[in-house]
Order: structure tokens, then sequence, then C-alpha cells
């Protein structure tokens, strides 16, 4: 199954739009998180907010597709040449031959809850401009991508809450693997929205300033927004030093509760030695292990055990959550780029807010952003509901 | 194209409890009477996620329960495919109105049930499977969208897995907008190698060309076909039920299915 070559990504978070912003952002350390001022939200939390989206239009054929969540798709394909590069794999492979696989948590959901304030007084219908299959729908995002790039192979949206982006590398994969497609389009989007916003806030799981992931005085999440794709192909002879691989993809449930880790990480573990297993590689082999770290109490504890119960206490590991918050079903699609582009420039990167590292953890945290020769990189995504999955990039072996 | 067998098959729907005792009326010997189901409790869930589990989670884990009995396979080995167009009703509805109120109070179990994957959680938690699942939508295209990875997953890791497809109606004002029917919970065991178990060969192939829809003889059976996307798999079933060999063409995917019973 493996490898497959990972031959164009785009991304679009707090911390910028595209590969080189990114970049910037995560060598300067810089910060998306902001008070938060989402719509009519009050709440004492921080959010990683993508402030250009309001003025994101999607193109006039697709106009009833228009929501938060599609527009930030849109945004993103817009970067680093990722449409032109659908459309060349398109023409190289046959619409047929190409699949489309995102992820989001919420989708449009914003709609729904921007409708049910705009319910008629006398029949409580929801506003004529509420267009549910578009919007609000799950599948809203691949029905939408399906058309705006002319793909015409296998796809769908995958919904595993957080680890929902990191899941769609392991459907693309198998798909490829089973001669259903040649290439095919992974990532997704999730935007803010209430729901999250006051559904964290229900849970006592957002932050009131930004999130400090592995802090020894970390508080909670401070939830981020972005879209991120990537481009999967079967791996040609010719392509230069410089490609980058997807090495595995390692998935697993918690089988334990629906909103709590398990306390030990088992499934965490579980995630990460499969994507091992599905790659032929060590734990040695793994150069940073970019972490889902989220800053939660529980969560970053249950991490930190099957990190380093599997890694000893020698591989450098950050979380990037500090930098864009914790983006939920994107947090996967985002990681990965972070993981790819820490590969292909050179450097381990940090966790600003973090400043002291919660001293009974025993994985190696790197605090700041350094140089480094990164060949191989995994990177994990957790879910609600116990979901897990782990990925592997890596340079040419 | 993927070759795979069916060894199992769990049935929730209006009139339709079972495949065992709905196959005469799927196979056109027994007349159709629409009546209304609610799917019980979830005796294997610990109490707590027992009183959580809404409608969704409740149907999933009856549909699925029934197929792996059938095949005699126990849920722990079996990784998980679950397919629905969207979630819980009257989940996302009482969300949807909290957060129309001043207040904003969102009830915190309503919170985590709201994700897509929320039965396969309950699933995983009632089952102590720790094998990948995945949850995915592709509105009225789910069922031949889960079915695909369904197969594919067999396929490619030579390994039985269960497919779970489900959609519930939503109370208005949802309804209005995304008006489903009826519940409608079906899970097919599907599996790389043919087994004395073995209820028909199935073969899953993107469609070559657009064709129409297969659909069901009986006007009564079509419309709940047509009312929940999780019943696109009516047909499969009405053709397993005749013990015929056809195919059928279901939302973009062409499936070949011979009956070995």
């Amino acid at each position: 199954m493996y490898p497959l070559r990972l031959s164009q990504f785009s991304v679009v978070s707090s911390v910028g739009a595209g590969q080189a912003a990114t970049l910037g952002a995560l060598r300067d350390g810089t910060s998306g998180l902001r008070p938060c001022g989402f719509e009519t939200v009050d709440l004492p939390t921080y959010t990683g907010t993508v402030e250009a989206l309001d003025d994101v239009r999607l193109p006039e054929a697709f106009t009833a597709f228009d929501c938060r969540n599609n527009r930030l798709a849109e945004m993103a394909l817009g970067q680093d040449g990722f449409e032109d590069s659908v459309a060349a794999a398109v023409a190289r492979y046959g619409a047929r031959r190409v699949g489309l696989f995102l992820g989001t948590s919420t989708s449009g959901i914003l709609q729904a809850e921007l409708a049910y304030r705009a319910r008629d007084a006398t029949t409580g219908l929801l506003p004529a401009w509420f267009d549910y299959e578009r919007t609000h729908n799950v599948g809203s995002l691949s029905t939408y991508l399906r058309q705006r790039l002319g793909i015409a192979g296998p796809s769908f949206v995958v919904s595993c809450a957080c680890a929902s982006t990191a899941k769609t590398f392991g459907t693309a994969a198998r798909m490829i693997a089973a001669g259903i497609c040649d290439a095919a389009v992974v990532g997704g989007a999730d935007t803010l929205c209430l729901t999250t916003l006051y559904g964290f806030h229900a849970l006592g799981l957002n932050a009131p300033g930004p999130c400090r992931p592995f802090g020894e005085s970390r508080d909670g999440i401070s939830i981020g927004e972005a879209a991120g794709f990537a481009l999967l192909e079967k791996p040609h002879a010719s392509h230069g030093d410089d490609a980058l691989m997807l090495y595995g993809v390692g998935e697993s449930n918690d089988a334990y509760h629906m909103s709590s880790p398990h306390p030990e990480g088992i499934g965490a573990r579980l995630a990460m030695e499969r994507a091992l297993t599905a790659a032929g590689l060590a734990p040695g082999d793994i150069d940073y292990i970019n972490l889902h770290g989220t800053a939660t109490r529980v969560g970053d504890a249950a991490e930190d055990q099957a990190v380093s119960g599997l890694f000893g206490g020698d591989t450098p590991c950050s979380s990037t959550k500090g930098q864009t918050g914790h983006t939920l079903g994107a947090a996967g699609i985002v990681e990965a780029i972070v993981s790819a582009l820490a590969i292909r420039h050179g450097f381990l990167p940090g966790s600003p807010h973090t400043e002291t590292v919660d001293p009974s953890f025993r994985s190696r945290y790197q605090l700041a952003c350094e140089p480094a020769r990164v060949d191989t990189v995994l990177s994990n995504s957790f879910g609600f509901g116990g979901s897990n999955c782990s990925l592997i990039l890596g340079r040419p072996r | 194209m993927m070759r795979v067998f069916i060894e199992g098959i769990g049935l929730v729907g209006p009139g339709l409890v079972g495949w065992a005792s709905s196959r005469a009326v799927l196979a056109g010997l027994a007349p159709y009477e629409v009546r209304p189901v609610r799917p019980p409790p979830v005796a294997m869930l610990p109490p707590a996620e027992r009183r959580r589990a809404g409608l969704t989670i409740r149907l999933a884990i009856a549909a699925g329960v029934e197929a792996l009995a059938q095949a005699g396979r126990d849920p722990i080995d079996m990784p998980l495919v679950c397919a629905a167009s969207g979630g819980d009703g009257e989940t996302i509805h009482e969300t949807l109105a909290a957060l129309a109120t001043q207040q904003r109070e969102v009830s915190p179990t309503r919170f985590h049930n709201s994700v897509h994957n929320a039965p396969s959680g309950y699933w995983a938690v009632a089952t102590g499977s720790r094998l990948p699942s995945i949850s995915l939508s592709a509105f009225d295209g789910s069922f031949a969208a889960g079915l695909l990875e369904a197969a594919v997953q067999a396929t490619v890791h030579d390994h039985p897995v269960t497919l779970i497809a489900y959609d519930v109606p939503y109370p208005e004002p949802l309804h209005a907008a995304r008006p489903i029917s009826s519940i409608f919970g079906v899970a097919l065991v599907l599996i790389p190698h043919r087994t004395e178990r073995a209820l028909a060969g199935l073969t899953v192939a993107m469609a070559e060309a657009v064709l129409p829809e297969t659909r069901m003889a009986d006007t009564a059976l079509e419309q709940v076909r047509v009312g929940n996307p999780a019943a696109r798999v009516l047909p499969l079933l009405a053709a397993l039920a005749r013990a015929e060999t056809g195919t059928m063409h279901v939302d973009g995917i062409d499936i070949e299915l011979t009956s070995l019973c």
C-alpha cells in the first residue's frame, strides 16, 4: 500500500494562508490565537480565527454551497497552486481515476445555527435561504469539491471528530491499493461555529487564555479553524530527493469513553504502532513526533504515556496547537502539512505559550523551534468517540 | 472491482425488523406493512452509556449485533465502517435550539453525541473492539460510499469488516429542510473469502456509466428506499431474499450479487 507520494499540498489556518506563511509562523513561533471575537459568541476563551474568511466568495456557479466551511476550503484550494495540481492530475489520470476523501467534524453547521435564530415566528420554519444539503450536511464538502474540481472518482466525507482529516489519508491509501483510483485529494476543513465553542465550554475544556500543550499549567484547548489539502499519488521512478512520501497510517479505537481518552493512552499507542507496522519502520526511525497535544489535563497526560512508552524519552516531539489552535477535524491535515514542512525545510517545530513542561511527563518535548535534519515524522490525531489516527511522512528512502 | 462475500445481515426498518423475519416480505412472498419500529436500549453498554445512547446509536448497534450473530463472529475482531447521511436528529435539533436561546446552554452529553462517529464510539465501548472504525457521509449516496469503503477494506486488508448504515428522521423544523421518512438501519458482515456461512458473493465497482437506480417493485418499499439514505440497500436485500443473481446500480456503484443460499 505504501509509500504514496504527497505531490502537492496547501493549507490555511490562523497563522496564515499558504505554505510560505505557515512555514514563517512555525519558524518564528508566531501564534494565531486571540481573544474570541467570533460572531456573537460571549465566552472567556481564545480562538485561532482566519480573519480573511469573511471576504472569500465561492465561484458564481457554486454560491448554493456558500458557508464558512466551504469558503475556507475554497481559500485553501487557491493556495500554492493546489487547484492547478488537481487539474493536472485529472488530466493525467482521467476524472474517474481521481478520488476525493475529505474530513470535517462540523461541516457547515454554522448555517443551521444562524437559521435556527431566524425561524419564522408563526410557523417555526427555517428561512428559505437555508440549504441543508449543500451546507449543513456532513457530506457537503465533498459534494462541493467534487463538482468544483471536476473529480468523478470515489468521493465522500470522513467524519470521525478530531481524527477526521488524518483518516482521509488511510482511506485514500486503501482505495489506491484496491485499484479504485490512481490518485486522491485528501484533507478537508473545519471552521468556527457555536456548537463547538459552547459545546467544549459545557465540557469545561476551553482554556481562558491561549492553550499551553504539555505545559505544567495547561488548562484546556483553544479552538481554531483551518483547511488543508494534499494530493496523493502512486510513486514513480523519477521523483527527486525532495519528494515527500506517506509511509503509513495507523488507526485504532480507545473503546473506553466518548469524550475522555483512555488514561494510559492504549488506543493512541495502538494507532502509532499500527502506523509503524504499515510503514515497516521501528520507533527509532522517527525523527520528530507532531503530537495531538490539545492541552487538556487528561489528554496530554495520556498521550505522554503512549509516546514515552513506545518511543522512550529521546524522540523530539511537540504540539503545534499553541500556534494554530485545535482545528478539530482539520487538525490531521494541518499537522501532516506541518510535518511535511519540517521535513522539507529542516526544523523541529516549537510550542509557543508552553513555558514549563509538565514535570511528570517523560517524552522529550520541544519548546522552541530549532533547525534540524528531519527525515521521518509521525503525526498524531485523536478524537471524540475514541477515534485515533497516526500518519508517518518522510523523505524517499 | 472487488469480490467479497456477505456472511451476516442486520436489519431495522419500518415493518422490517430482523433479516430472518423480513425475508418473505422482501422476496415479495408476504405483504409489506409499514409499522413503526424503535430499537431497544443497548444491553451490552455500561449503564451510563446506555442512558446516554440516542436513537442513531441504538439503531446502529441493533443492526450490527444481528449481523454479527448471524455470521458467528466476535465484534472485538471486526473493524467497523459506519455510513450515515447525517447525525442523530434529536441531538442536533436540541443543540441548535439551545444555541438559538439567550443562555446557549448546550448539554455536554448532547455535544459529544453530536459527532458523526458517535455510534462507532459507543460500538467500541460496547464491544471492546480497538480495531479501526470509520464514519462517513455522502448525503443520499452514503450507503454506496460505505459499501465501497467496506469492500475495499475487506479486500486490501484481507480481513472481515462490519458495515453499518443508518439514518433517522429529524424533528421539525429540520425535517422540512431534510425530510427523512423513517428510521432505517442495516448491517452487513463482509468477508474476503467464501465460508460455509456465506450468504452471497458480491462484486462492487465504480459505475462505468450513469445508469438509473435500481428500484423496489413494491410501491411502499420503494417509498422506504427513497425516504432514507440507508434504505438504498433494499434492492440488494430483495435480490438476496429471492436468492437471485443480479446486477444493481446504487448511487454510482455497480453491485453484482450471486446468491449462495
